[in-house]
């Protein structure tokens, strides 16, 4: 895709570098000359976004980590610590709490762009299984950060966790006292998951570069699913995809700082500024938002499947859930690639969308009555859309027609619009501007 | 990008048509045995720490001071409040000195390897009023009295859809003091007919974890007396402790309100002149 | 190039210059908070003062108290000691300066500088960090009956003056008061 590098050193130690180790060459040709599809939209800017959040739980986490203590007995008094006493602490604090929540918010709009676009299809197999990789490092790392400041939803929430590994017959007592280092979360597992929670960021670093680089080697879907085709079909990386990318990052960072600065506690739980306290349970134990759509499959499960008892089918489903997503671009039977051209899976997709949003209201509600059965539907909707109805409606779904090229629906679209150029003058943009 | 639009649209209306008649099914709870706490909702009260601009009042602060040491203090511990920290209520150092001077804390171990008390110094967190979470629920019916510090943080009635999706637009984020006024002032409701409390707890429709609570009335109109001339009743009283413990709970609020406006105007500009920019670069090209 | 295309020109850079300078502030501000938190907390500085009550100090006896994360030795000094320090000739030392923060930077290391001056000459506060690398020296030990470091052999006469050894100058004195005739203020 990329093809030959048109990298060309200018000054003495540009050819100097570049003849000994030629990163200045690999950060041109990816992030200078590579050419994307010049009819990306703004759903596809949530890579870049989702890089600079990463950046910012990194750099937010080292710093918290040079006042943090993981300890049960000084926890969540170092962390007040950081709030009160500590020089910009309580920004430092309430950036990286939120920041948790904003890196989910990207990378589920990041995943439903996937969805959407049917960015998981061939050739991009292997590039979608990395980021279902890097979502699921992201939910652990995310799970085992809520614990360190050691409230009483911190305390519950590892409790509840690690209690899903008790449903695995035979083995799955002793795998939770492995996880715990104890018979109740307890220092060594505030120890253990404060460590891990500081290294599997940097795992996630490692596999973010190997999500780009699968990505560089098979060049970015686009809105129209067309495979680029032709050089007008695209623009270079620099200053276009740049830019872009910069104004939306801009946008979503002042979202995120309106959190931050206005709203920093509302997407916690009140329950967390209460220390833990391992005699006395909170009436109701709510896993962060992000969790919620999984916490309600898991407590859908409320019958016996054969031999499966209902709280191993849980967790079976839980994870099951996350699992589907790895063989996704298997599931898909159908020859085009993006929903603008397949009005039924276009309205799936929805469905899909609410059913997830669905499901995380009713992962916040208590598990009783109507909310059980809403919460069963919903996780029977939500694996019939990968199971079922995406193998079918591939065979059976007649797509709209599919213009040639990237090119031709670029001006297609933009006919009779204000923006209409005789072709020729769209035919070289990178040479423009 | 209009279809996502349209999506979401279509989304936002969906969502409000199932949790309209999810809405609907709930209620119908018999008055005398509620399940759902608080039995009703904290009233929305005036704050001057709330919204954009929100900042604290000192002088309100300083009464909220003054009747948490003379009538909270008895047994609800503050500890990670500290005496230095009441400069920002307005005290000079000397007041906060002399202010700190009045409590005793344990200290030591001396040269004789023994643990003293001494007068405190503004370097001190407030004392408590019991030495540990079991000597204090031994002293009070085995419910120990919640520490201060956070508590303005630590409790929000929830707010259900729709809610939680309007406070976002709204920025509401008092829940906490709302609620320690409500519950401060609700004691005085009678409990519905056929409803039982338990002894030694009193009813309260306010309490965010049953229908009544080990904690008795615990104060009244005139119980602290004001040299500012504000109104020395149980509904002064009940705003003044709240946003005192709201500041108890969250000393960085004016900081951080301020820096956020500065932060918030400095990324409208940037996103402006980068959205210009970006216009600019893609001028050339249809896309 | 017409007029129109040469305005259109500087419009054009004008706008990238301002976002690339927005740009760098932003990032910069940003870097702050981080920077920031390095410093000193609220409560480490709090306790940057500290109050010591010497009243059961008689004379030939010593404490040592913890300011700032180290040792403070306060000693009520022998008139003995007093006497052999007044007697050393100032050309003997090996750094004339006082290092008292409680006086002017290139006040002599005479024996009054070095106490806690007229009257109260018996009394001597300093910082218990050797001079060298930051060891904490042994008191009533070495040649001149004053404090000695054991890590690289630094001797200190009575006034806390550097006599012998590797460190270059007088142990540091902290700002300090009598707040009462048995309490001293350190910081």
């Amino acid at each position: 895709m990329s093809g030959h590098s048109s990298y060309t050193p200018k000054t003495g130690i540009e050819k100097w570098i570049d003849a000994r180790m030629p990163l200045p060459r690999l950060a041109y040709d990816s992030f200078v000359a590579f050419p994307v599809p010049r009819n990306l939209n703004y759903a596809y800017t949530f890579g870049g976004i989702l890089a600079i959040m990463l950046v910012i739980q990194i750099l937010t986490g080292v710093v918290l980590a040079m006042h943090y203590a993981a300890n049960t007995g000084l926890a969540f008094e170092s962390v007040e610590k950081i709030m009160r006493d500590v020089n910009s602490g309580w920004l430092l604090r309430y950036m990286h709490a939120n920041g948790a929540s904003f890196f989910f918010v990207a990378v589920y709009i990041h995943i439903y762009r996937g969805l959407y676009y049917g960015s998981y299809k061939a050739p991009r197999e292997l590039l979608w299984i990395l980021g279902v990789l890097i979502f699921f490092l992201m939910m652990a790392t995310a799970f085992m950060g809520y614990v360190l400041p050691w409230g009483q939803m911190s305390f519950w929430g590892a409790t509840v966790i690690t209690g899903f590994f008790t449903a695995f017959p035979v083995i799955g007592e002793s795998i939770q006292q492995f996880l715990l280092g104890g018979f109740a979360v307890d220092n060594p597992t505030l120890n253990r998951f404060f460590s891990l929670h500081y290294l599997l960021p940097f795992m996630l670093v490692g596999v973010v570069i190997l999500h780009v680089w699968a990505l560089h080697v098979t060049g970015q879907t686009n809105p129209t699913g067309i495979e680029v085709k032709h050089k007008t079909d695209t623009v270079a990386f620099t200053p276009y995809a740049t830019i872009k990318d910069a104004f939306a990052m801009v946008v979503f960072l002042a979202v995120f700082a309106y959190f931050v600065f206005y709203m920093p506690n509302f997407l916690g739980h009140p329950d967390n500024y209460i220390v833990a306290d391992p005699l006395k349970t909170p009436a109701h134990i709510v896993p962060e938002w992000y969790f919620l759509p999984f916490y309600a499959i898991l407590r859908g499960i409320t019958f016996n499947i054969g031999p499966i008892d209902s709280k191993l089918g849980g967790v079976i489903a839980m994870f099951g859930s996350i699992a589907v997503l790895f063989v996704l671009p298997w599931l898909d039977t159908s020859k085009v690639r993006s929903a603008a051209y397949r009005p039924w899976y276009k309205l799936f997709f929805w469905l899909f969308v609410i059913d997830t949003i669905f499901l995380g209201w009713l992962g916040s509600r208590p598990a009783e009555g109507t909310y059980v059965t809403m919460a069963q539907i919903a996780t029977l909707y939500y694996f019939c859309f990968f199971l079922i109805i995406m193998p079918v409606l591939g065979l059976i779904e007649t797509p709209k027609r599919l213009p040639n090229s990237i090119t031709e629906a670029v001006l297609e679209k933009n006919k009779g619009g204000a923006h209409a150029q005789p072709a020729g003058a769209a035919a070289a943009p990178e040479t423009k501007g | 990008m209009k279809t996502i639009l349209k999506g979401f649209a279509a989304l936002g209306l969906g969502m409000a048509l199932v949790t309209g008649a999810l809405g609907a099914e709930e209620g119908g709870h018999s008055a005398a045995e509620p399940t759902h706490f608080p039995i009703k909702k904290p009233a929305y009260q005036e704050w001057s720490f709330a919204g954009p601009f929100g900042h604290y009042d000192k002088a309100q602060l300083q009464r909220g001071l003054k009747i948490y040491k003379e009538v909270c203090s008895a047994c609800h511990s503050m500890k990670r409040v500290a005496f230095r920290d009441l400069e920002e209520l307005g005290y000079s150092e000397d007041q906060v000195k002399a202010f700190a001077a009045e409590y005793e804390v344990e200290d030591g171990p001396n040269g004789d390897g023994e643990m003293f008390t001494r007068a405190a110094k503004p370097s001190d967190y407030f004392p408590s009023p019991f030495p540990n979470v079991e000597a204090a629920a031994a002293a009070n019916n085995g419910a120990a009295p919640p520490d201060f510090s956070l508590l303005a943080k630590a409790r929000a009635v929830e707010r259900g859809f729709p809610n939680f999706i309007f406070d976002v637009f709204t920025m509401y984020q008092e829940q906490g003091p709302d609620y320690i006024h409500a519950l401060l002032t609700g004691y005085n409701e009678q409990p519905p007919e056929g409803m039982e409390i338990p002894e030694g707890t009193h009813y309260n429709p306010y309490f965010i974890a049953g229908k009544s609570l080990a904690m008795a009335q615990p104060i009244d109109d005139g119980v602290v007396s004001f040299d500012d001339g504000s109104p020395e009743t149980l509904e002064q009283y009940s705003h003044d402790v709240a946003a005192f413990m709201m500041w108890a709970a969250e000393p960085k609020l004016e900081d951080r309100k301020k820096t956020g406006f500065r932060v918030m105007m400095f990324m409208l500009v940037f996103a402006g002149l980068l959205y210009l920019t970006k216009r600019k670069v893609w001028s050339n090209v249809d896309h | 190039m017409s007029a129109n295309e040469v305005s259109e020109h500087n419009r054009r850079d004008f706008l990238y210059i301002a976002t690339g300078m927005a740009g760098v502030v932003g990032t910069a501000a940003a870097v702050w908070p981080f920077i920031d938190q390095m410093r000193p907390d609220a409560s480490t500085l709090a306790l940057a003062s500290i109050e010591v009550d010497v009243s059961s100090l008689e004379p030939g006896m010593s404490l040592t108290a913890k300011w700032r994360g180290k040792p403070i030795f306060i000693r009520n000094r022998t008139e003995k000691e007093v006497e052999e320090a007044k007697a050393t000739p100032l050309d003997e030392l090996k750094d004339p300066i006082a290092r008292n923060a409680n006086l002017a930077g290139d006040a002599e290391a005479t024996d009054v500088a070095r106490s806690a001056g007229e009257g109260k000459e018996n009394w001597i506060v300093m910082i218990g960090s050797c001079t060298h690398l930051g060891c904490v020296p042994l008191g009533e030990q070495g040649e001149y009956g004053g404090w000695f470091c054991p890590c690289h052999g630094s001797v200190y006469d009575t006034a806390g003056r550097i006599r012998k050894g590797p460190a270059p100058e007088n142990l540091h004195i902290p700002q300090y008061a009598f707040v009462s005739d048995t309490t001293i203020r350190i910081g």
